[in-house]
């Protein structure tokens, strides 16, 4: 029996884990949209932010520092994956399936050779916890708001700019005297450093960090900048959204991904055919703009040819 | 001003496909000239300019800017003395950026960026300015997407943007090919005015033999990587389409020559 009052009840869990995954998704944002580079590190530096959190909340570490570290872990990562393609000319995509490899292999060490590591909210004072859903969302929240303001500023000042130029036109950005080099390492670490925090963000609030927690962030961040941009983007918002606004909107695409596998579990359908499930909605959403495209080019040429 | 020495090019060495674009190619500006340069496809006029520009390393021959050599320098350190506006108007601007931002980026060419504002205030006086002086009415879009304007709208900014800090040299590239002809007459006007305005030292490539003549002070014809004619002074202004055209035919004709050489 699907009782809808079981949905009502998972619905909060829902909105906090789906806030995770959308800070996930700002991180994301960066190297996809902003940089215009589809950077595979973050499956690796997603869980990386995990252990490195867990590993030092374990051994007595205030949560806040230890997710500061797991920032500057996730950090390093980017830089790694900027370093192997602006100097050794490895393409971005590879690049970041290297780093990603190599992560597997470091956060194995990182959590002593075990593949999971628990941390319990009874123990260690945590940021946030699935035992307490209404504070953990709060706290989302509270990253959500203070991280988005920081990315709306920093992206709005002469460093953010060059790096936002680099992304649009690196030709132009050479021209005008950019490092293109230095702002693609400068903006996968930035962005590895986001999803390192929101994977210490995860492990907390499930209460351990995982080796596979990351699989397949890649796709969730994806989905979760296609699915708030199709509406953020959408002729009656984008005249009155600013870049603050459209941040806003990647979090609730995050949001929005992660409700609807929480309908996906309560149906009952198999979790294990999550993923497949996933894939074909970012294949989707990334179709949707250029079939659309060609449509209207079909309609024009039609058209054309009825003029002439 | 700009001094090139003995500068060679060669694209894929050591390959079937292995190109020598500059030949020891010399030439030596001075300050303020303002140099059309001719030459059939291929001669070498982009590499020229690429080159000057740093879009990759040459591969023999010095480049030296008011007395500094910049044969090693990478193309964005460079970019702090050169302007520079592309044959493809997509080229010189960044699409997902708004005109004034696309304007801050070039008037901080050169210098560091930092954590301050992208665009101040300030400086919007200065952009409005400067965009109302093209007279093509973007003073009033200046919060538009770059990627909205039209080809003619974005070479006149891209002008712009290579001329808002003043550069020691200005590079252009058929920057009037892709545009319309009474679009790429205005670009040309605006052109002149920035360049005389600013009195900066210019190497303008063109396929149009009138505006080769009536633009500059100075003409310089390319063929198979190095300069086989150089005009200027009294000689330029008496210059005639006739005599450039029949320059023309005189290198065509040995290149039928070799043709038949090559076939025989
Ligand atoms: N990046 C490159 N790789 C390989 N060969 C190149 C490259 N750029 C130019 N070449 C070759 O170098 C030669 C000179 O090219 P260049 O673009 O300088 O000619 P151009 O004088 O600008 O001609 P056009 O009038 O057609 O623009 C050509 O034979 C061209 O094929
Ligand atoms: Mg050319």
């Amino acid at each position: 029996m699907l009782s809808p009052l079981n949905l009502l009840k998972n619905i909060p869990g829902g909105v906090a884990q789906g806030l995770i995954w959308g800070i996930m998704a700002l991180g994301v944002y960066i190297t996809f949209r902003l940089l215009d580079v589809a950077d595979l590190t973050v499956d690796g530096s997603f869980a990386t932010g995990g252990a490195v959190t867990v590993m030092l909340i374990t051994s007595g570490t205030p949560a806040p520092l230890a997710v500061l570290a797991a920032v500057a872990a996730g950090m390093l990562a980017g830089l790694c994956t900027g370093l192997l393609h602006t100097r050794f000319g490895i393409p971005a995509i590879l690049s970041g399936i290297l780093t990603q490899l190599a992560l597997y292999s470091i956060n194995l060490r990182i959590m002593g050779m075990a593949s999971n590591r628990a941390v319990s909210v009874d123990r260690y004072p945590l940021l946030l916890s699935s035992r307490y859903v209404t504070p953990a969302i709060i706290s989302g929240a509270a990253v959500v708001l203070v991280l988005v303001s920081a990315m709306y500023w920093y992206f709005g000042t002469e460093q953010g700019s060059a790096l936002r130029a680099t992304g649009s036109n690196p030709n132009m950005s050479r021209a005008q005297g950019i490092n293109i080099d230095a702002m693609k390492v400068l903006g996968l670490a930035l962005s590895n450093g986001v999803v390192a925090l929101a994977g210490g963000l995860m492990a907390q609030y499930q209460g351990f960090a995982d080796i596979n927690m990351g699989r397949g962030a890649i796709v969730i961040g994806l989905a979760a900048i296609i699915i708030g941009e199709s509406v953020s983007d959408s002729r009656l918002l984008s005249r009155w959204l600013n870049f603050f606004g459209k941040l806003c909107f990647v979090v609730l695409g995050g949001v929005a991904y992660y409700l609807v596998v929480v309908v996906v579990l309560w149906l009952r359908l198999n979790s294990n055919d999550l993923k497949l499930f996933t894939a074909i909605i970012v294949a989707a959403f990334l179709a949707i703009p250029y079939l659309r495209g060609r449509a209207r080019q079909g309609r024009r040429r039609v058209k054309g040819e009825r003029d002439a | 001003m700009l001094e090139l020495k003995k500068v060679t090019k060669v694209f894929n060495p050591g390959t079937v496909n292995e190109r020598v674009a500059l030949k020891d190619l010399s030439l030596s500006l001075g300050d303020g000239e303002f140099v059309t340069v001719i030459g059939g496809n291929g001669a070498g006029k982009s590499t020229m300019l690429n080159a000057i520009a740093g879009t990759w390393p040459v591969d023999g021959g010095s480049i030296v800017i008011d007395g500094e050599d910049i044969t090693s320098l990478p193309e964005h350190r460079r970019a702090s003395f050169i302007g520079r506006v592309f044959q493809d108007p997509m080229m010189g601007t960044a699409p997902n950026m708004q005109l004034e931002e696309n304007l801050a980026l070039a008037y901080r060419r050169g210098q560091r960026r930092g954590l301050g504002w992208g665009v101040t205030k300030a400086e919007r006086e200065i952009y409005r300015e400067k965009l109302r002086e093209l007279g093509l009415g973007l003073e009033d879009r200046m919060t538009a997407k770059m990627g909205l304007l039209s080809g003619g709208q974005r070479q006149a900014v891209t002008l712009l943007m290579a001329s808002l800090r003043r550069p020691k040299l200005l590079l252009l590239d058929e920057h009037t090919a892709a545009l319309d002809p009474a679009t790429a007459a205005t670009v040309l006007e605006i052109s002149q005015r920035i360049v005389e305005e600013n009195d900066l030292t210019t190497l303008m490539i063109t396929h149009n033999m009138s505006d080769a003549i009536k633009y500059g002070n100075r003409l310089i014809m390319m063929d198979q990587g190095s300069i086989i004619l150089d005009i200027s002074g009294e000689d330029k202004k008496k210059l005639t389409k006739r005599d450039l055209l029949m320059q023309f035919a005189a290198v065509a004709g040995r290149q039928e020559e070799t043709d038949s050489v090559l076939l025989s």
